[in-house]
């Protein structure tokens, strides 16, 4: 039986390495994969760092994902969890209420459906490094690359006007920035409902052919619960990918031999991606889980009511799962990383993801195949504090 | 071997589409799998109990 008292105090995010997970995560999972931890609201719950347990428990219903039963394993969104929760915001819903939410999207995300937008997105992608070549460098990837391409393929999927992005790509990064003072989330939360509500009215009125329409069409969500399945996705939607697509090109601009590989090679593509995802792991708090009854977890009994937050991170970097983990080797076999999630809740637009990330990785080394940082790699920010890991900006020349 | 699907489960992920596009599909409704081969050929036995394991929701089993 693991230690009872409570060890790791708070869960660790500053990193001593731009692309490895915290040294204490790393440290935790050598010693127990499912242990202790003190939250800040005083709560003794879990941590677990392992590969097989986290991905148990992510497939095991008897974890609950409710707001009202969460504990934060950081302070800074400890209350958070006393706010009444979004209607159709379903990944804070157990089965069968998540599933009645899920099971209206899951048609617009298939694997099919995501390449019949193969060309659209190849076209995005050009005339995103049409631009960057006529502005010239030195340009800030994120601005000019890693967000508006994933930003652009989400609004026109969902039926949100690109010229609207100013409404809510700010109060977007306000809600993902974890300093955010609450008074700042909730008046970020107001604005961005206001809007999305203005559009669903707009989409009653005049449908078009995109998945906001489809959804007000089909007339089993209220416009409430289509404000927060429509947040949900445009949130969702862009700030992962932007960060993928950021942080990896620093990834690969530090790893030449890794960036050739992507680069000249087109069947190495789709496995560099997986690699990509596992290696760096950008949703780096949680993510969290009540037990809903005692549950063994490996060699832990987890008792009903208490907490337990995963770090992806550390589990994808398990040496009993993904040998040599700690380096980046985009030839290595590495499906089946927990970047996504798993169970019921693995990411809707996993397969929407994958096809930008393959798409846009080797469209830009390709058309720049000197790009380099334009500062020293330990200039680059980092997004220690965001909910989404990534870099604020990435200075790049070509 | 023969492949056995429960769309009550599925959550459509699309990891076995993904995984084995020769053998599984998803609807067009509501993105949940469809096998389009329950009796697939030996040699994409590997392949199938890949999909199979990477599956989130536990939908898919396979008897050999």
């Amino acid at each position: 039986m693991t230690e009872a008292t409570p060890r790791v105090v708070t869960f660790p995010l500053a990193r001593e390495r731009a692309f490895d997970p915290p040294d204490e995560l790393t440290r935790c999972r050598a010693e127990a994969p499912v242990q202790r931890m003190l939250y800040p609201d005083g709560h003794e719950g879990w941590l677990v760092t392992g590969y097989a347990e986290a991905r148990a428990i992510l497939a095991d219903s008897r974890f609950s994902t409710r707001p009202e039963l969460l504990h934060s394993p950081i302070a800074q969104r400890g209350e958070l969890n006393e706010e009444p929760l979004t209607p159709g915001f379903f990944v804070r819903m157990d089965a069968p209420e998540h599933t009645r939410y899920r099971r209206l999207l899951t048609g617009q995300f298939t694997v099919r459906r995501m390449k019949e937008l193969e060309p659209r997105i190849h076209e995005i992608t050009e005339s995103r490094l049409d631009a960057m070549e006529r502005e010239g460098a030195p340009a800030d990837l994120v601005e000019s690359f890693a967000l508006p391409i994933p930003s652009l393929v989400i609004c026109e999927m969902l039926g949100v006007p690109y010229e609207d992005r100013e409404k809510f790509q700010r109060d977007s990064a306000v809600l993902v920035n974890l300093d955010s003072s609450m008074e700042d989330v909730r008046a970020a939360v107001q604005d961005l409902f206001a809007y999305l509500h203005g559009l669903v009215e707009l989409k009653a009125k005049e449908p078009d052919d995109d998945l906001l329409s489809g959804l007000v069409a089909g007339g089993e969500l209220t416009t409430e619960e289509l404000g927060g399945v429509a947040l949900l996705l445009l949130i969702a939607g862009h700030e992962t990918t932007a960060n993928m697509l950021g942080l990896g090109t620093f990834a690969l601009l530090t790893n030449p031999g890794q960036l050739a590989l992507v680069r000249d090679d087109p069947a190495a593509v789709d496995n560099a991606v997986e690699e990509l995802l596992r290696y760096l792991s950008i949703v780096h708090i949680g993510p969290t889980r009540t037990a809903l009854a005692d549950v063994m977890v490996g060699d832990a009994l987890i008792r009903a009511g208490e907490a337990v937050t995963l770090s992806l991170a550390a589990a994808n970097r398990d040496p009993g799962r993904f040998e040599g983990g700690d380096t980046l080797d985009v030839t290595r076999p590495a499906h089946g990383h927990l970047s996504f999630g798993h169970g019921i809740h693995q990411c809707l637009g996993q397969q929407l993801a994958r096809i930008e990330m393959r798409i846009a990785y080797p469209a830009l080394l390709r058309r720049f195949p000197n790009l380099r940082l334009a500062v020293p790699a330990r200039e680059v920010p980092l997004r220690s504090n965001m909910a989404i890991y990534g870099v604020h900006r990435l200075p790049v020349l070509w | 071997m023969k492949i056995k699907a429960d769309t009550g489960r599925c959550v459509g992920a699309g990891m076995c589409a993904l995984t084995l596009p020769e053998v599984f599909d998803q609807s067009e409704d509501d993105g949940t799998v469809v096998v389009l081969d329950p009796g697939p050929p030996t040699a994409l036995g590997p392949a199938v109990r890949r999909a199979v394991q990477l599956c989130p929701s536990g939908a898919l089993s396979v008897e050999e």
